[in-house]
């Protein structure tokens, strides 16, 4: 047996940095600035219900883009020998040392009207696109960034898939397709849920994306809690009530996929 | 060229103190916490205070006046000089989160040219001494627009569409735009601020971008034709963009004052009163100036700086008392107001 003591620091930094800042949020949705009970903060919710529709759609694009990118990546790799694997995973994790900031900075200046991708088009004769300032571009500055936050789940559980199943597989007369699909897929589920937790909840919340990429022409969820905390009228109440929402909204979804996934893996089993 | 010529002056003014050497220990009495806007501070000036008076400076940057006030709202930041903006000076005295100054510790108060003293964010100039001031105008480029800018109009002219760049934060966009309109920018009238927005609405499809500091690379290069910013800030894009050229619109504009105080209750308050001196040096403010090419408050340094730069740069980063008496500062704005702002801008962007 474990010796319970242990994880007393994990619960004390948990406390302060998990538990205590939602106590916070909950606290200041529910209040007024002088500390008085309200729901006045949620009254005004439905005036945001644009940007909540769009946040959760951009979110949703962003993540199944992750999906369909990040998983074939990270199936490959996990066939390929350890050497070339463990490149490959440092070369992935790699862009993630450099600040968040100066990566989404320099989408703009590939995707700007004058910029990199624009040249290139041009130079070879092509004529150019108009990607800056436009949905389009946030989501590709939100699938830059999460994408590693989805392979790396992924490929973490494909690669610990003991072998000797698809070679059972096989024996039982499984061709390739259909050990993919009734072995393979299945198994890896878990990792995909992760990595959709992992892509889905920063794309919701996620800010300067839009404001860099998508030219500030559109509010997302992140911007607009943002503009409460630190815009012209700092109210930190109605920032709080807007996070609680998303939050909410976040953890039903969450519900949803992980039935879904839990689902699949009992179809599995059985 | 202008900056080897500055920086000789300015050393040639700190040459005293350098061969009088008066080499106190850093941090051997104590330290201050300087908390400022981004890239406004030449920060080589930080290791002369501190090799002069011993104090060590603890540095660190803000980017928005209203990140500033949530900041010291949070408390416990453990700040002694603050340099925010006019309105926000204004809005913290009412909401008493500022230290009186004691001016006996501050003597070169008296370099400050007097249009910069008592000015109505502090009328009897007891919690601030300013620092650098400016204006907002629409810089745009030559090479692709040769019309003659004169008025805020430029920004709603359907020829730029798609080339037009807008101020990403309530208060100036609606500030520029109420001023077009020929309304102050400190309006309450919430019929004004409407029309505002409604000319903000019909604006927005011809607008490239609304942005902040991004304006700098879209307009160095040629990304975007015009927009509106800060006269200090033409000022370093000119240098990597020459054909770039700077218009005070006929309407009138924001003129601004950023002054340095002290958060109530600062745990160093003495050191933070011999730093805003220090800053209010002329040598001081001349290599602050050199660097970030706004305008100093100290009347000296603002003279010496004018055999340093042309002309017409000069025009640009002073402004005149002309100007000023056509500008209007920023006050703090009623509650309901910046709701109102608030509400509105959700509103353009949904």
């Amino acid at each position: 047996m474990k010796p319970k003591y242990l994880s007393i620091p994990y619960i004390v930094w948990m406390g302060i940095f998990v538990v205590a800042p939602i106590i916070f949020v909950v606290f200041y949705a529910f209040t007024t600035s002088e500390g008085v009970p309200t729901l006045q903060n949620f009254a005004a919710m439905g005036r945001f219900t644009s940007v909540f529709v769009r946040s959760f759609w951009l979110a949703l694009i962003s993540t199944v883009l992750c999906i369909l990118i990040g998983y074939p990546v990270a199936y490959i790799l996990s066939r390929e020998g350890l050497r070339l694997q463990r490149l490959m995973i440092m070369l992935i994790v790699l862009p993630m040392w450099m600040n968040f900031l100066l990566r989404t900075y320099a989408w703009m200046s590939i995707l700007e009207n004058t910029g990199l991708l624009n040249r290139f088009l041009s130079f070879i004769g092509l004529p150019t696109v108009n990607i800056i300032n436009t949905p389009t571009a946030v989501v590709i500055g939100m699938v830059y960034n999460f994408l590693p936050f989805m392979i790396l789940p992924i490929y973490s559980v494909i690669v610990k898939i003991d072998r000797s199943l698809f070679e059972a597989a096989q024996d039982l007369g499984a061709n390739t397709v259909s050990v993919f699909r009734n072995v393979v897929f299945p198994m890896s589920l878990p990792g995909v849920l992760s990595g959709i937790m992992m892509v889905f909840v920063p794309a919701v919340s996620t800010f300067v994306i839009t404001q860099l990429l998508g030219g500030g022409m559109v509010m997302m969820l992140g911007d607009l809690i943002e503009m409460q905390f630190l815009g012209t009228a700092y109210n930190p109440q109605l920032g709080s009530a807007i996070a609680l929402v998303m939050m909410l909204i976040v953890i039903a979804f969450m519900y949803v996929v992980n039935r879904f996934g839990q689902g699949e893996e009992k179809a599995v089993g059985a | 060229m202008k900056r080897v010529m500055i920086v000789i002056i300015v050393f040639s003014l700190l040459l005293p103190t350098v061969l009088t050497g008066c080499g106190q220990r850093v941090g051997s009495n104590g330290v201050v916490n300087v908390h400022n806007w981004g890239e406004y501070i030449d920060e080589s000036i930080f290791r002369i205070f501190e090799r002069e008076t011993g104090i060590r400076v603890n540095y660190s940057t803000f980017e928005t006046n209203e990140a500033l006030y949530a900041l010291m709202r949070r408390g416990g930041a453990n700040i002694d000089v603050i340099i925010p903006s006019d309105y926000m000076i204004a809005r913290m005295i009412e909401e008493d989160m500022l230290e009186e100054l004691d001016f006996s510790n501050i003597p070169n108060f008296e370099l400050i040219d007097p249009r910069y003293k008592g000015l109505a964010y502090d009328p009897d100039n007891r919690f601030s001494v300013a620092y650098m001031t400016g204006t907002v105008g629409i810089i745009y480029n030559s090479s692709f627009i040769t019309d003659d800018i004169t008025s805020w109009n430029a920004l709603f002219d359907e020829r730029y569409a798609g080339q037009i760049l807008m101020f990403d934060n309530p208060r100036d966009a609606f500030g520029i735009t109420l001023k077009y309109l020929g309304y102050s920018l400190n309006t309450v009238n919430e019929d004004e601020i409407h029309e505002a927005f409604d000319l903000l609405v019909r604006q927005k499809p011809i607008l490239q971008a609304y942005v902040m500091d991004q304006i700098f690379d879209k307009l160095e290069g040629g990304e975007a034709w015009i927009g509106p910013y800060y006269a200090g800030d033409f000022l370093a894009m000119l240098e990597n963009n020459p054909d770039l050229r700077f218009a005070r619109p006929t309407e009138g504009t924001n003129f601004f004052v950023d002054a340095m105080c002290i958060p109530k209750d600062a745990a160093n308050k003495t050191n933070a009163e011999v730093f805003i001196n220090f800053m209010t040096r002329t040598d001081i403010a001349m290599m602050n100036m050199a660097y970030i090419f706004y305008a100093s408050a100290n009347q000296e340094a603002a003279a010496m700086f004018a055999a340093e730069i042309s002309a017409e740069e000069y025009a640009v980063m002073f402004a005149s008392s002309e100007v000023i008496a056509n500008s209007e500062v920023y006050s703090h704005l009623p509650r309901h107001i910046l709701e109102l702002y608030d509400r509105l801008w959700v509103e353009l962007k949904r």
